[in-house]
């Protein structure tokens, strides 16, 4: 079991649904403002069970960490707050995200959980890309967030997610560096938790 | 296109009517209705049907007296307790 | 067995049949009036559902725990629901969600007081979960029996749904009262600043008679019996946590009546006529996703 895979996986999902949060209260219909809700709940949910296989407290390691120490993927940290860009990052992160989960199905037994719930939202990704994919804004968007999506998988499954998402393979951004928004990301999530001292209750 | 949403609580249950999504196809209806009524688990399952579809009923004619198709035109407590003390009787004799 | 009733066409006897427990559907005939009232009230119940959304969604980005994330994501997401059961409703009376949406956010209808307000601290957000969450309930709550059917049954799903988010608040609240001095510090400021808002929540004292959200049985109860009712449940709540509410008047007199300060009723209606403290930022910041997004919705009518 590779710890820095799984962190990467669990600080993904902690990152993306920080991201997808930020859509409450101004989606584009009411309606998917309440799916956004739903996705963003699992994936703090699958964020916090990868978590658990790597410690006892979950909230220390999701926000107690200084920023560099995050092994996101630079695509979940892109402030993309327009909706073209949201559905081809949601639509390529579900792409990915199925290669990564299933690969990790034979050792990691949450992983198998956390394919059945992702289900829905590859669902929800697949039925706003046929319906935007004729929109040349959602085809720039794929084209732009291309190489970050390459960098959410390992070298060895890029192929694969080539192949899916009909793009040829080109340089990956990767792991290992962040976002510019990434720092005040993570100073607005720990605003709160770092106004009481370590250990208080909430 | 207005969708009606109808929900099954529990398997075996009645499908009920439980509100309606607006929504431009049938993916998206269900997309949207999974969310708002079943997203903390409460329905098994739904079925969703454009309003058009609906064939409303709501007229009904009621103008003679239909009590004998039904369990209140029938009031049997007095003929009954005639009938147990007349064999009350018969049985004391 | 009855016949389906026949609503009688004629406003006067309209009136007797709603106020002896009639219930009306959408497909009815409804007096001019009537229908006009309800989609005022109504919107305005959708357009508040969803203004308390946005003074929310900051503190889900600042939850200091996973667990607390995902309770108020939750929370805040079945406001957005219960805006989309109260906007269906609106619609299937005659009024299209998008032109609820356009008065909104050009200040042309209104929504309730407490969302024109900020909210600034963690405490903020227990103190709204638990007791404005409270008051709003205790109104939900006697819309059950609202004469308008549809939006009947609708508050029965709203009802059940916000069961969780009061014991959410109190929740948080209690976690707080229970830590640090400085968490305690942090609900009883909060609790200092809401509770004007809270007091002038369920409105003015008109009596009910005199109020036409009565009259019609769009609503069923008075406003000052909605205040009273919030006050004897959630009062002894509040002292028994050690908290002080910041009215020196506040106490139960023997007949069971709660006295307090006379809210100021000009502020009431200065806030909700769209000159509250976060009124004009909160609608600007919907404008400009309203405008920036036309584009999908119209991809979404496009076939």
């Amino acid at each position: 079991m590779n710890a820095q895979l799984l962190l990467g996986l669990a600080d993904d999902e902690l990152v993306i649904g920080w991201r997808d949060s930020e859509w409450t209260g101004i989606a584009p219909m009411l309606e998917e403002d309440v799916a956004f809700s739903s996705i963003a709940q699992n994936e703090i949910g699958h964020a916090r069970a990868v978590y658990e296989l790597l410690t006892d407290d979950a909230d220390t390691l999701a926000f107690d960490r200084p920023p560099d120490e995050y092994r996101c993927a630079p695509l979940v940290e892109l402030h993309l707050l327009d909706w073209a860009h949201t559905i081809a990052r949601r639509w390529l992160y579900e792409v990915a995200d199925e290669i990564r989960i299933t690969a990790l199905m034979a050792d990691v037994p949450v992983a198998a959980k956390i394919n059945r719930e992702e289900a829905y939202h590859r669902m929800h990704a697949e039925m706003w890309r046929v319906r935007l994919r004729g929109e040349p804004r959602f085809q720039e968007a794929v084209r732009e967030l291309w190489p970050y999506a390459l960098g959410v998988l390992e070298p060895g499954q890029r192929a694969e997610l080539a192949a899916r998402v009909g793009l040829d393979e080109v340089e990956a951004v990767e792991r290992g560096t962040h976002d510019d928004s990434f720092t005040a990301l993570h100073e607005e999530m720990t605003i709160v938790r770092r106004s009481a001292p370590a250990g208080a209750q909430w | 296109m207005i969708w009606e949403v109808f929900r099954q609580e529990r398997r075996g249950q009645p499908f009920e009517h439980a509100g309606s999504v607006v929504a431009p196809d049938a993916e998206f209806a269900e997309a949207w209705a999974r969310e708002q009524y079943g997203r903390r688990g409460e329905s098994v399952g739904l079925w969703l049907v454009p309003r058009d579809a609906i064939h409303d009923v709501e007229d009904w004619a009621d103008e003679f007296d239909l009590k004998y198709r039904r369990v209140d035109g029938y009031s049997i407590k007095a003929r009954l307790k005639e009938a147990r003390e007349r064999a009350a009787t018969a049985r004391a004799r | 067995m009855v016949a389906a009733v026949e609503i009688p066409r004629d406003e006067q006897a309209f009136l007797a049949y709603v106020q002896s427990g009639g219930q009306v559907e959408a497909t009815d005939w409804m007096p001019d009036d009537y229908r006009a009232k309800l989609v005022k009230f109504i919107e305005m119940h959708g357009n508040s559902e969803l203004m308390g959304v946005l003074p929310e969604r900051e503190w889900i980005l600042r939850a200091p725990t996973l667990q607390r994330k995902l309770a108020l994501t939750a929370k805040v997401q079945d406001e957005v629901g219960h805006a989309q059961l109260i906007y269906r409703v609106v619609e299937d009376l005659g009024k299209p969600r998008e032109q609820c949406l356009a008065d909104l956010v050009d200040g042309r209808s209104k929504f309730h007081n407490v969302f024109h307000y900020p909210t600034k601290t963690w405490g903020d957000v227990g103190v709204i979960a638990w007791l404005v969450d409270a008051a709003a309930i205790i109104s939900q709550k006697a819309l059950l029996r609202c004469s308008y059917a549809p939006y009947a049954r609708i508050m029965k799903k709203i009802c059940w749904e916000e069961s969780f988010h009061i014991l959410h608040g109190r929740d948080v609240i209690l976690a707080m009262v229970t830590g640090t001095p400085a968490q305690f510090e942090l609900v009883q400021e909060a609790l200092n600043r809401w509770w004007g808002p809270l007091m002038q929540f369920h409105g003015n004292p008109i009596p009910k008679d005199d109020d036409p959200m009565y009259v019609w049985r769009i609503k069923s109860q008075g406003n000052e019996e909605a205040r009273q009712q919030f006050l004897e449940g959630y009062v002894p709540q509040i002292w028994e946590l050690g908290l002080t509410v910041p009215d020196p008047k506040l106490r139960r007199s023997d007949d069971g009546v709660w006295e307090y300060t006379e809210p100021d009723w000009d502020e009431l209606k200065h806030v909700v006529t769209g000159h509250g403290p976060k009124t004009e930022e909160r609608l600007a910041f919907r404008r400009r996703f309203l405008d920036q997004e036309q584009w999908v919705r119209d991809a979404l009518e496009a076939a």
